[in-house]
Formats: structure tokens, sequence, C-alpha cells
């Protein structure tokens, strides 16, 4: 249990997927220019992590190591995100419209979401069991939404400033997403395993 | 004329579609590895050998593979020779593996990789890609060694440490600038860059 709750913790704040360890930038300057866009890629993401995390932690436990395919792990996996991410599409379409329209445009873009393969290759890197592997996933998605959704924020402020020519567009906010690594340095030390 | 077409192909990757200052594509290893030169030229230069080869069998493939499951018959491709250049990586280079760290098999989602793949092997001869693969990949490696050299000299205070050729470039009272090897320093180091290419860019008019 403590586990569980110190992974939890250090995921989302300490080690924070996107503005500590580097994972899942493309979206995180891509989707980050409206409060509710990223809000929207902030639940798609957290919803298919846990997800992806589950499923690729018992396909390498019980199909890979038994038949000692460890060697193909990465094309299993990418793989399986791929084909889930299809999946969770398909299935919200039929089934709940509302959330197809909320997250639909969203889920085809996390294929290639860094963030989705790193949790599922440092899980079993990390020698995590299933239930801290899931922790994992939900800990290390929930702190790459709140980074989006706090950089939306700003960037949404950032639109009314004055911005010299040559900063304007990725520049800034990259500089941007450089003061708020900085600020969450803060956490730095406060809890490791 | 056709030397030309080549020469362009690849000239095209370096300058006006820089990976990395032009179209900001592959930002996750870009900002994590470039601590050190030599993190930075590994990395470039895997990027180089998987982005190459998955353009060529990508390109020679194009007519056999349905319009519909292109992007997942892209990714096994591209995902067979990352797995081949990580085990490379592993027996022949160990410390740079380690260092490299998860960032290595994440070579398969770089979006450089299956942009490229998209947008112009799919859809264009053999040589052209590969040459096409040779040029996106140096332009990549360029914006690496230009990020980590920058890394590396002021939070660090060498020059291609961790190598035969390591130079110390302060006396022994210099003490390095710790922020500029730490994640925000990548990101502000980032966003400089990219302004003064934006700059220059505009000056020679290149766009």
């Amino acid at each position: 249990m403590e586990k569980l709750i110190s992974i939890l913790f250090i995921y989302i704040l300490v080690d924070n997927f996107v503005l500590q360890r580097f994972f899942g930038i493309c979206p995180f300057l891509g989707v980050s220019r409206k409060m509710e866009t990223a809000m929207g890629m902030g639940m798609a993401v957290v919803f298919v992590i846990t997800l992806s995390t589950l499923v690729t932690w018992l396909v390498h436990y019980y199909i890979l190591v038994p038949l000692g395919l460890e060697f193909l792990q990465l094309v299993t996996f990418i793989l399986v995100i791929a084909g889930l991410v299809q999946l969770v599409e398909t299935f919200l379409r039929k089934t709940s419209p509302t959330l197809y329209q909320g997250l639909g445009i969203y889920l085809p873009l996390i294929t290639t979401n860094c963030a989705v393969l790193a949790v599922a290759l440092l899980a079993v890197r990390q020698d995590f069991s299933l239930l801290e592997s899931v922790v994992f996933g939900i800990a290390a998605s929930l702190g790459f939404w709140m980074a989006l959704v706090i950089m939306s924020g700003i960037r949404e402020r950032l639109d009314l400033a004055k911005v010299p020519a040559s900063l304007q567009g990725t520049a800034i906010t990259l500089i941007t997403a450089g003061i708020l690594s900085l600020a969450f340095m803060g956490f730095r030390g406060m809890l490791s395993f | 004329m056709i030397d030309n077409v080549y020469l362009s192909d690849i000239s095209r990757g370096i300058l006006k579609e820089n990976p990395i200052f032009r179209l900001v594509l592959g930002m996750c290893p870009t900002l994590a590895i470039t601590v050190l030169v030599k993190n930075g030229l590994g990395m470039g230069l895997a990027v180089i050998a998987v982005l190459t080869c998955s353009n060529v069998v990508v390109s020679s493939l194009r007519r056999y593979i349905p319009e519909q499951v292109r992007i997942p018959c892209y990714i096994v491709i591209i995902a067979t020779f990352v797995t081949i250049i990580e085990m490379v990586l592993q027996a022949f280079v160990p410390a740079l593996y380690d260092a490299l760290g998860v960032f290595v098999p994440l070579i398969v989602v770089n979006c450089i990789i299956l942009g490229r793949a998209e947008a112009f092997a799919g859809k264009q001869p053999v040589l052209r890609s590969l040459f096409d693969g040779i040029g996106s990949g140096l332009g990549f490696t360029l914006g690496l060694l230009v990020l980590s050299l920058v890394r590396e000299v002021f939070g660090n205070g060498t020059l291609l440490a961790e190598t035969k050729m390591a130079v110390q470039l302060f006396g022994a009272n210099f003490e390095p600038m710790r922020i500029f090897a730490q994640p925000a320093g990548a990101f502000i180091v980032l966003g400089l860059l990219l302004a003064l290419t934006n700059i220059v860019f505009k000056r020679l008019q290149i766009d």
C-alpha cells in the first residue's frame, strides 16, 4: 500500500512525466492551445494508458516470458497499443456517442504518444507487479493531464501578451514549459523509492 | 539533373525541413538525452540508421501495403529496425545504451520516422526515399548536436565528455551552471535556439 501511494505521488508531482521525464512532449506542445482540448486529450490519455499498461503487462508476463520471446517486446507492445486504441475508438463510437465526440478525435493521436509506450516499457523494466503497474499508469497519465491543463491555462493568457516576433509559436511555448519545469523541480527529493 | 533531385532530398531534411528546428518533431529524445554531446551523437546515429532503413523498406513495399492499414504496417516495420538497433547498441556500446535508457525503444514512436514514412516514403521511389531518410536523419542529428553542445558546455563545463577526446573547457574554479543539464534548461535552451533559427531563416529568406 505504501509503495502504491508513493508511486502515485512520485509520478504525478516529483517525476512528472512531461516536465521532468520528457515523455509525450509532442501532444504537450500540440494540443495545449485551448483548455477544452487539453481536458479532452488528458482524459483520453488517462483512459488509454491505464488500459494499455494492464494489457501489455499481461501480454509480457503470460505470453512473451513463457514463450521466451522477450526480444519481440517492442513490436508486440506497439501493436497492442495501436490495436487497443483502435478498439477503444470503435467501442466508444458504438456505445457512447457523447464520450466519443469528446475523446474521439484525440484517440488516433495517442498511438504515437510516447508516454503510452514509455509507461508500458518502464513498468516491465522496473519489475512492477500488476497492481503497481496500473497505479503507475494512472499516476503517469494524471501527471501528463495536469501538466497539459496547466500549460493550456498559461497559453490562453499568453495569446493576449505581446511576444517578440522571433519567439512566437513553439519557441515561447518551450520557454514557458522550461519555467514550469523549474517550478516542479521544487518537488525534487520529496519522495523516492 | 538526376543528381539534383537526390541532393535536394538530402538538403531539404537538413535545412528547410529540419526535424527539430523547423518541424519541431521528435521532441522527447531531443530534450531528454542531450545532456552530453556523446549521447546526442549516439541517438542521432541510431535515428539515421532506423529512418534510412524504414524509409527504404516502406518505399519498396508501397504498392503492396493496403491504404487502410498502412499506419500499423509502418509501425511494425519501424519497430523491427528499432529492435535491431537496440540489440546492436546493447552488444557493442553498452555504456551508451544505458545512458540513452528507455529512449532507445522509444525511437519507434519518434514522429519524424513515422512522419517521413507517411509523407514521403509511402509515395516516392526507393532511391529518393533513401536520400530523404539520410537527409532528415542528418538534420535531426545536427539539431541534437547543437542542443547538446550548448547544454554540455554550460551545464558541465566540458566538451565531448566521456570520450577519448574529452576537454575541460574552463579552469578548476569553474562552477558549472547545473540548470542547463536539468530538464528546465533543456526546454529553455531549445526555445531560444528555435527563436535564433527563426531570425536566421528570416534574414536569409529561406522560407
